[in-house]
């Protein structure tokens, strides 16, 4: 240091000394304090090792009555609900006997969530857009608890649960045309890409600031139950945004007001480069999260359909019986990197999401109809292709109206629009001369 | 300008043991825009680390760490992000030498990307730089170019304040100068990139002047300094444009020699309009300058919406706004 003008907060340590009959901090036999960064078990080069994995056998937790006290919930915040077993058979108490067409339509939605990822981050890296996040290895988390709530149960997302959209039947063109910020983008280029909004499939508006989402899904659901209505509210947040505040002014909320919400924690492991340690996940788990608060709490195998899909119709009966708000953890793994900007390789080993031992949730879903004799390889087949021309055709279709690239939207006026109901002056002539600027900037050719 | 804000990282680790740095993704990874890269192999995991996604959480423990006597360097990824962290640093880390006399305060650099140009939508290109502005015991700094970006930085650190450091990432790879279908250009040539070895410090409350000139005066910082220069260079105007590079405490010597010299100013920033940095800046000028004013002062910056992501270009105020302004100024 050239020269440290203060450095006064550090307590000298003759202060510290207490009073003579007590012992002093000077010369005491004391242990040298030492601070503990969590550190994944592997980075780029090291072998991937999973081996720390506590995987309960599939079938193997009790499922309690959905009336029960929330703290008889709380042994299973630290154990894993699964269903489908090693050869994607359907064991156990939490084996919701879904018919085949529901499976297969579940199938359907996750593979449709995989191809449209593909292409859109295709397209991101064609330069059609700015950005792009795929939800690969996590399809389970969105489409199951999709098809486990009601149509007009009220989602307040994250941003890796397109799945929720495509199993609410979305039309793929308007996601897409959202993503390409382009003439038919209903957001009017507003908007990041992949940060939906639509309310009438009951999908709020997705937030970059991490974590606000959680604690509205509890205003909704308790405005919800103010009014006397029957719909619920699900909310999701990132394992690395428990972090945030608002994650415990959500709990706090939902507890004491027995909120008729499902407060969904999707644990992928990673927060861009950040493992879930982090975040705490070295102590506990996340599902843990619920016995502090006094809440139920539900911990589950991500990547298993049918555990989602089960524990999400649990906790929506509970709250359904006003008995109040579920915490659940779904345990997952991020396969790919965090967004278009990331790369994965500078701070984890290649392939990690391959190695995942809950292997994928399509692979198990597919293997589980497979073995009903409701399913085949060829008909899986058919079913990739038929989507792929669904999703190509859909893209051609958005494509029609823009890319961020070449033709997105551009409207001086709707820029303005919707900053307030109305229009004050000073927005009125701002747009004025933003509308003179742009006149002139294509005046000169720009 | 990353390896100039990396390097004076490394310099004042190396002086001082007591700087250490933690934010979201700033150990292992050096930083999603990799500004901390190499800190942690060199300095170790417990002098940098990767903090939890809480900003609220990473600067009330920066301060935590400033009480003891440490001098925490905290990064928040975005400054859009930054948000969680407002209460701790308006109602604590701004006012604890106060309210202690001067018995603790709070050396801490709370750095962050700002702003726009990257097509990062609402919540990767905000300029918040004027909430900042407006809370009592915090200094905000904004560098315009790698050599300044170093020396600001280690004189925001080695300050016994609270600094917030905001840093334009527009221009963290090369100046952007508002003409956006110009081809990039890279800091390497540019002499502004410059950056010397070793410690060296460019003071906070010092402003530069980044092209002398006598029509007219333009008060700008980080990447509008060079949509002031381009745009100058662009209209034939003989404008001087001053880098305020700290705005608060603001250098109101170099303001007012220039505006005296001058007698026509315009203030340039990307943030909002209402209430931003620059109707403090008019405001200064018209009571300190008003007799040697020829034209009332101007004001350009981005429009009072939230920041819109297809419609950037739109939105951002570059030369086809600030031309018309140095015009108008330049008519009366």
């Amino acid at each position: 240091m050239t020269d440290r003008p203060e450095r006064r907060n550090r307590p000298a340590i003759d202060r510290l000394a207490g009073p003579p009959d007590l012992p002093s901090v000077r010369g005491a036999n004391r242990t040298c304090l030492s601070l503990h960064v969590p550190e994944p078990d592997a980075r780029p080069g090291d072998a991937v090792d999973f081996s720390g994995i506590v995987i309960p056998a599939a079938g193997s937790v009790a499922r309690p009555d959905v009336a029960v006290a929330a703290a008889e919930t709380h042994p299973l915040c630290f154990t894993l609900v699964r269903v489908l077993d090693e050869e994607g058979k359907a064991v156990g108490p939490w084996d919701p006997r879904l018919d085949p067409d529901k499976l297969r339509r579940m199938l359907r939605d996750m593979v449709l969530v995989r191809v449209f990822d593909e292409r859109m981050f295709r397209a991101q890296r064609q330069g059609k857009t700015s950005f792009y996040m795929k939800s690969l290895g996590e399809e389970a988390v969105a489409v199951a608890a999709a098809h486990a709530l009601d149509a007009e149960d009220m989602c307040f997302p994250t941003y890796r649960q397109q799945g929720l959209l495509v199993a609410r039947d979305y039309p793929l063109v308007e996601m897409m045309c959202q993503i390409y910020s382009n003439k038919g983008d209903k957001l009017k280029g507003r908007q990041l890409p992949i940060m939906y909004s639509d309310r009438e499939k009951g999908f709020f508006s997705i937030s970059g600031n991490l974590a606000t989402q959680y604690p509205q899904a509890v205003g909704w659901a308790m405005a919800s139950a103010i009014k006397g209505d029957s719909r619920i509210a699900a909310g999701w947040i990132g394992d690395g945004a428990t972090a945030e505040g608002d994650f415990h002014n959500a709990v706090t909320f939902a507890g004491v007001y027995r909120a008729p919400v499902i407060l969904n924690v999707v644990n992928n492991q990673w927060a861009i480069s950040t493992f879930s340690g982090i975040a705490g996940g070295e102590l506990t788990t996340f599902a843990a999260r619920a016995v502090g608060y006094g809440i139920a709490g539900l911990r589950v195998d991500g990547n298993d359909a049918l555990a989602v899909y089960a524990a999400t119709r649990w906790a929506a009966d509970r709250a359904r019986s006003n008995l109040g708000p579920t915490l659940i953890e779904l345990f997952t793994y991020r396969a790919e990197g965090h967004s278009t900007s990331d790369d994965q390789t500078a701070y984890r080993p290649k392939d990690a999401g391959a190695a995942w031992p809950l292997g994928d949730p399509v692979a198990r879903l597919k293997a589980h109809l497979i073995g009903l004799g409701e399913w085949d390889e060829e008909r899986q087949k058919a079913l990739e292709e038929q989507l792929g021309e669904e999703v190509r055709a859909a893209q051609k279709e958005a494509e029609k109206q823009g890319t961020l690239g070449n033709g997105h939207y551009e409207d001086v006026d709707s820029m303005f629009a919707d900053v307030f109901a109305d229009l004050p002056w000073h927005l009125a002539e701002q747009r004025d001369a933003a509308k003179a600027e742009t006149a002139s900037r294509s005046g000169r050719g720009k | 300008m990353i390896e100039a804000l990396n390097d004076a990282h490394d310099v004042m680790m190396d002086r001082d043991p007591d700087i250490v740095v933690l934010g979201e993704d700033v150990g292992y990874f050096g930083g999603v825009f990799r500004v901390t890269a190499g800190l942690q192999k060199k300095y170790g995991k417990t002098r940098v680390f990767d903090a939890p996604i809480a900003e609220g959480g990473i600067v009330a423990a920066g301060i935590g760490m400033g009480l003891y006597g440490l001098k925490p360097v905290i990064e928040i990824q975005f400054a859009d992000y930054i948000f969680p962290g407002f209460d701790q640093i308006f109602s604590e880390a701004g006012r604890i030498r106060y309210r202690t006399a001067g018995e603790w305060s709070v050396p801490m650099v709370i750095r962050s990307p700002y702003g726009g140009g990257i097509f990062g939508g609402q919540t990767h290109s905000q300029s918040p730089e004027a909430f900042f502005a407006h809370m009592p015991g915090i200094k905000t700094v904004i560098p315009s170019n790698p050599h300044d970006a170093k020396g600001l930085l280690i004189a925001a650190i080695e300050d016994p304040d609270p600094v917030v450091f905001f840093e334009p990432k527009r221009i963290y790879n090369g100046p952007f100068d508002g003409f956006y279908e110009r081809p990039v250009t890279p800091w390497a040539k540019d002499p502004r990139a410059e950056v010397p070895e070793g410690h060296y410090s460019v003071p906070l409350g010092k402003a530069a002047v980044a092209r002398a000139g006598e029509a007219v005066t333009v008060l700008a910082y980080g990447t509008m300094v060079h949509v002031a220069i381009a745009t100058a260079e662009a209209e034939g105007i003989d404008a001087e444009v001053i880098d305020l590079r700290t705005i608060v405490p603001v250098d109101i010597a170099t303001i007012e020699e220039s505006v005296k010299k001058t007698g026509r100013c315009v203030v340039l920033h990307e943030a909002t309009r209402t209430a931003g940095f620059g109707a403090e800046l008019a405001a200064l000028v018209q009571e300190r300058c008003f007799y040697h004013l020829e034209a009332p002062v101007q004001r350009v910056t981005g429009y009072d919406t939230p920041y819109p992501h297809s419609m950037e270009w739109t939105y951002f105020p570059g030369p086809a706004r600030l031309g018309p302004a140095l015009k108008a100024v330049l008519k009366d």
